[in-house]
């Protein structure tokens, strides 16, 4: 296990946005989350990421108890995110939202490295690496976003709807991205609307309606289930 | 100045050679005109350093003013500490007022318009605090001891000396300022910072620990603060709350960054020498209309200048949202395009 969460409710003021939310990653795994607008999966990411502070439960990270702290900590153990919407710096050339990404300690070292690992991973960007982040194309964006959460050099990535809004051709190319990824040694946790795809990646998978997990299991299991077809595929 | 085309530099030479010139070749009015334009400048590039670099509105900019200035005439006529001292005293005042606002703000998630608000209330407050501070003069004003002599010739240590020398020492600052702000935008933390300003929620997903660089922002831009108010009081000789610390202290300050360019590194200084000249010789326009009969004697013209400042901003907003220094540069090929910056 790399990563837990156990029991976590998260309020924004008296709405509950999360209700005795559990999950568990194994390490090199691919975990799928998948839900509804408004059933919580971006409230988890940002929860595990310490960006909110849940009211009970607790966050585990190899063995280390992290419950309510600060993002940059989180981010400095290796957990990186893509948030969702391509939250790029629109002001920043491409060059400077990866410096941006390499702010924690754990990104310094070995910088140059990560960088070129990002441009030979994405040429696109390599080609644009001095223009300005905002003039570039949606998918372009997404991929930059990527990239500097590579900058992190994180161990596990947690992906929130990273093909939101994007064309067909570049909905494939971050599918293949994220596999590639997991196959160098990345665990993975992925939140997407595109439930068959993810479903198929995912070892793992959570069903969150509502702010509670209503079923899981693995990909294949959720895959075949009646309920998941019905609801989040439309069969 | 690598980012500078030729052109671009020999237009910067030369603005620099006519600053270092105006006491020389300028009259005594044109001098004390220049004096306001980088006073505005210098404190232009302090409030941008928060709104422009680091995204954070600050209304309240007077406050960090009026505590330099207060401290450092405080410590000259009561103990006789000279100005070159009580300057560190000034900035360490004007920062620790910064650190209590930035983390009221920055602590409770006070963002936006909200933390605008926030430096109004404590800018407005210290003002009231300070008309009854009876020991600082209170509303009858503090006033700093003067002499003719002491308007000769340069004594640094204590601030007193021609209005040539006060020309130099504000230059000096505006230029200091300038430079500071240019290798911070171009370093790390600046892009951090412009980070923070495009988009706080992904700096923080990336790990950037935004309480600290929000915090940089502010401790720097109210120090900058406080040092001007020590010139402030030094050249003026004379203090009142409401001169020093008022709203319109305020509003003033946000002008010259907002006409020139938010966020950039020259537009505060385009955007102070611009405003000022133009912001005088109107009221040396309306004035002379006085004189010659045009306008009756007997108009309240006051707040004519004020009247133009907003209707500068207004237009600006309108037309040209980025400033006039982003244009200008562009029209002028004053800057490469970012691609072919060495």
């Amino acid at each position: 296990m790399i990563l837990s969460a156990e029991g976590i409710d998260l309020f924004y003021g008296d709405a509950q946005a999360l209700d005795g939310v559990s999950i568990e990653v194994k390490e090199k795994e691919i975990v799928c989350i998948v839900g509804a607008n408004g059933a919580g999966k971006s409230s988890l990411i940002r929860t595990i990421a310490g960006i909110e502070k849940p009211r009970a439960g607790r966050i585990q990270y190899k063995g280390a108890d992290i419950t309510g702290w600060p993002s940059h900590k989180v981010c400095n153990l290796g957990i990186g995110q893509v948030a969702e919407g391509r939250q790029i710096f629109p002001t920043l050339t491409v060059d400077e939202n990866l410096e941006v990404g390499a702010y924690i300690p754990r990104g310094r070292a070995g910088k140059a490295a990560a960088r070129e690992r990002v441009y030979a991973m994405f040429p696109r960007l390599a080609e644009r690496r001095n223009q300005y982040a905002g003039t570039m194309s949606g998918g372009e964006q997404q991929m930059l976003a990527i990239g500097r959460c590579l900058m992190g050099q994180p161990e596990l990535i947690m992906f929130d709807e990273p093909s939101l809004g994007l064309a067909p051709t570049v909905v494939q190319e971050v599918f293949r991205v994220i596999g590639r990824l997991n196959e160098e040694g990345t665990t993975i946790i992925l939140v997407e609307q595109n439930v068959a795809v993810s479903l198929a990646l995912a070892q793992h998978a959570y069903v969150l309606e509502n702010g509670r997990i209503t079923l899981k299991g693995t990909g294949q299991e959720l895959l075949a289930n009646d309920q998941v077809r019905q609801a989040y595929m439309g069969l | 100045m690598n980012d500078l085309t030729p052109f671009g530099r020999a237009a910067l030479l030369a603005f620099a050679a006519l600053l270092l010139a105006v006491p020389w070749i300028a009259s005594g009015y044109v001098l004390s005109v220049s004096i306001i334009c980088l006073y505005l400048a210098y404190m232009g590039q302090a409030w941008n350093l928060m709104l422009g670099f680091a995204g954070l509105l600050s209304i309240g900019h007077a406050l960090f003013v009026g505590l330099g200035a207060y401290t450092s005439g405080y410590l000259f006529t009561k103990l006789g500490v000279p100005p070159a001292v009580g300057v560190v005293a000034a900035v360490a005042v004007a920062m620790a007022m910064g650190s209590i606002i930035g983390y009221l703000g920055f602590r409770f998630a006070i963002g936006g318009v909200y933390f605008a608000l926030l430096t109004i209330a404590f800018s407005e407050f210290v003002r009231i605090l300070l008309d009854h501070a009876k020991f600082l003069g209170g509303t009858e004003g503090m006033f700093l001891p003067v002499s003719q002599e002491s308007r000769r010739g340069v004594d640094l240590v204590n601030l007193r000396g021609s209005t040539e020398m006060y020309y130099y020492v504000i230059l000096a600052l505006a230029a200091g300022a300038f430079l500071m702000c240019r290798a911070l935008l171009n370093g790390r933390v600046g892009y951090y910072w412009r980070a923070i300003r495009d988009n706080p929620e992904a700096a923080e997903a990336v790990g950037v620990d935004i309480f600290r660089f929000r915090m940089y922002a502010v401790l720097l831009s109210s120090g900058m603060a406080g040092v001007a108010g020590v010139f402030y009081a030094f050249y003026y000789n004379n203090l009142f709350p409401e001169q020093v610390l008022g709203i319109e202290r305020s509003i003033e300050v946000t002008l010259a960054p907002i006409v020139g360019g938010v966020g950039t590194l020259f537009g505060p200084i385009f955007g102070a020498f611009i405003l000022t000249p133009m912001g005088e010789l109107l009221t040396e326009a309306v004035e002379g209309f006085k004189q010659s009969g045009l306008i009756a004697k007997n108009v309240k013209t006051d707040g004519v200048k004020l009247m133009f400042w907003g209707l500068a901003v207004a237009l600006i907003v309108l037309l040209k949202p980025k400033g006039l220094w982003p244009w200008v540069c562009e029209r002028l090929r004053l800057v490469k395009p970012p691609g072919q910056r060495g």
